[in-house]
């Protein structure tokens, strides 16, 4: 087990409980993907279970900053 | 100068020391126009271009490649062909690449060291073996060779792996004796040099830098060497699908995630098949110059860096090791990344777009190169007839809102399990 769980895109918002279909085929499926800065979310698994929002380059792997979620 | 590769050419070539063979394809200058242009000189790109102008009777194309023809994931994987699916839309489309591998060397005169030397995918639980039988009777009923092993036969056939300290212990497993391993490099080169033939255009260093789009429909290319003006374009980018989709506007349901694959340092030969490993995600087989050649899942986090880290290569080494710890003491030689078109069900899209006349093969996942003459030859049905091929149905861009997902391992929209 890793100490850190990749959670995916943190710029996605789920949508309204009265939202479009389309509205939630977007946030479940459709991904900007971009290739430079992203902007994830990562699970600290393995100590304090915490949420942390983590901007990452997808290129280089750099780590620009990283804030509790 | 000799085009055709024989015996005969080979025997006349070694009496005048090797001096009189051509290049393998031209390297001509872009054409202001063409009747369809393929984004991408990789294994897919390469033999939809080849299909399209054997098949389609469409010549007057071109490839556009921003490096050198076979620069990306042809080159990036781990060999393996097979059509040992499950799901009724992917069965036929992988027999289909499967046959054409069969046919390959002879249709394209090239020796691509095709070796149909059977992939045995282990299974450890009551459970796995259930879904074994399930999958090779499907494999059955379509008309594809599924073999059941028992722990002793496959242990005739592998001593070497762990049959007495594992802790999971291999019950048996599903071999499909017609799949095997590819010389990869030479599928890019020997698509390259057939397409070639035919009249194709294959420009490389000729890199895609915007898409020109009137009245929704596409209507040529903007590349680093000027604009082409071509009124069908295919994209067959995969690792960059997202990027070069956006080019059109298009949002597109794929995360790109890095594979690595590793190769370690050559010994006699050991293991005569690609061996699957079933309590856990790890495949691996010998090359002909004798390094076994591995690997496992994606690192699982959004990537375009064709390298992973260590994390993954510690989990494939304990994978190695728990399937078979002869090789504990093997050096490892090399590992390389591949940036994969992760999908959000794990299979593949070949489809037109919202945009008239562009059309996308990617969302290859991790297995791409098995399917790289069937995904060619679907992509140019699609580009010549603008309808799919009859074996690639399933593989719209829509399903994900339609809710006709094709999801061979059930694992959702989490990347690291497919």
């Amino acid at each position: 087990m890793e100490e850190f769980v990749y959670a995916g895109d943190a710029t996605l918002s789920r949508p309204g409980s009265n939202a479009e279909l389309s509205a939630w085929v977007d946030y479940v499926y459709f991904r900007d993907n971009p290739a430079g800065p992203h902007s994830e979310l990562w699970y600290h698994a393995a100590a304090c279970r915490q949420f942390l929002k983590v901007e990452r380059d997808t290129r280089t792997h750099v780590i620009s900053s990283a804030e509790l979620a | 100068m000799t085009r055709h590769f024989s015996i005969a050419a080979l025997l006349a070539q070694a009496a005048r020391g090797q001096k009189g063979w051509a290049p393998q394809w031209r390297t001509p200058a872009p054409k202001a126009e063409y009747d369809a242009l393929i984004v991408g000189g990789g294994g897919h790109g390469l033999a939809c271009a080849y299909y399209l102008a054997r098949r389609y009777g469409l010549t007057n194309i071109a490839v556009i490649e921003k490096g050198l023809v076979g620069s990306g994931n042809v080159g990036r994987n781990t060999t393996i062909i097979r059509s040992n699916y499950l799901l009724p839309g992917n069965i036929p489309f992988y027999e289909t690449s499967l046959k054409l591998w069969e046919g390959l060397e002879q249709d394209i005169n090239y020796n691509a060291m095709i070796s149909q030397r059977g992939v045995l995918n282990l299974f450890h639980s009551d459970g796995q073996r259930d879904a074994a039988v399930r999958r090779g009777n499907a494999m059955l009923l379509h008309g594809i060779d599924a073999q059941l092993l028992s722990r002793e036969e496959v242990r005739a056939r592998a001593p070497f792996l762990d049959f007495d300290t594992a802790r999971f212990p291999i019950m048996g497993g599903l071999l499909q004796q017609r799949g095997g391993t590819v010389r990869h490099d030479a599928v890019a080169w020997g698509y390259a040099r057939a397409a070639d033939k035919l009249g194709v255009d294959i420009l490389q260093h000729c890199e895609l830098t915007g898409l020109r789009i009137e009245n929704g429909a596409v209507i040529g290319a903007e590349t680093s060497r000027g604009f082409i003006r071509a009124r069908k374009i295919g994209l067959s980018v995969a690792g960059n699908s997202s990027r070069v989709a956006a080019m059109a506007g298009l949002r597109l349901p794929i995360e790109s995630h890095v594979l690595t694959a590793f190769v370690s340092e050559g010994i006699k030969p050991l293991i005569d098949c690609v061996i699957t490993f079933g309590a856990g995600h790890f495949y691996i087989s010998q090359s002909d110059k004798g390094g076994l050649v591995f690997g496992a899942s994606v690192d699982g986090y959004n990537s375009y860096a064709q390298r992973g880290n260590l994390p993954c290569m510690e989990e494939t080494c304990e994978e190695a090791m728990a399937l078979m710890p002869s090789i504990g003491r093997l050096r490892m030689l090399r590992s390389w990344g591949g940036v994969m078109d992760m999908t959000m069900d794990g299979s593949p899209i070949i489809d037109r777009t919202p945009v008239d006349g562009l059309y996308l093969n990617g969302g290859w996942c991790i297995g791409g190169f098995k399917a790289t003459p069937a995904a060619g030859l679907c992509l140019a049905h699609l580009m010549a007839k603008d309808e799919p091929h009859p074996v690639a149905t399933a593989y719209r861009l829509d399903r994900f809102a339609t809710g006709q997902l094709l999801d061979e391992t059930g694992g959702g929209t989490n990347m690291a399990l497919h």
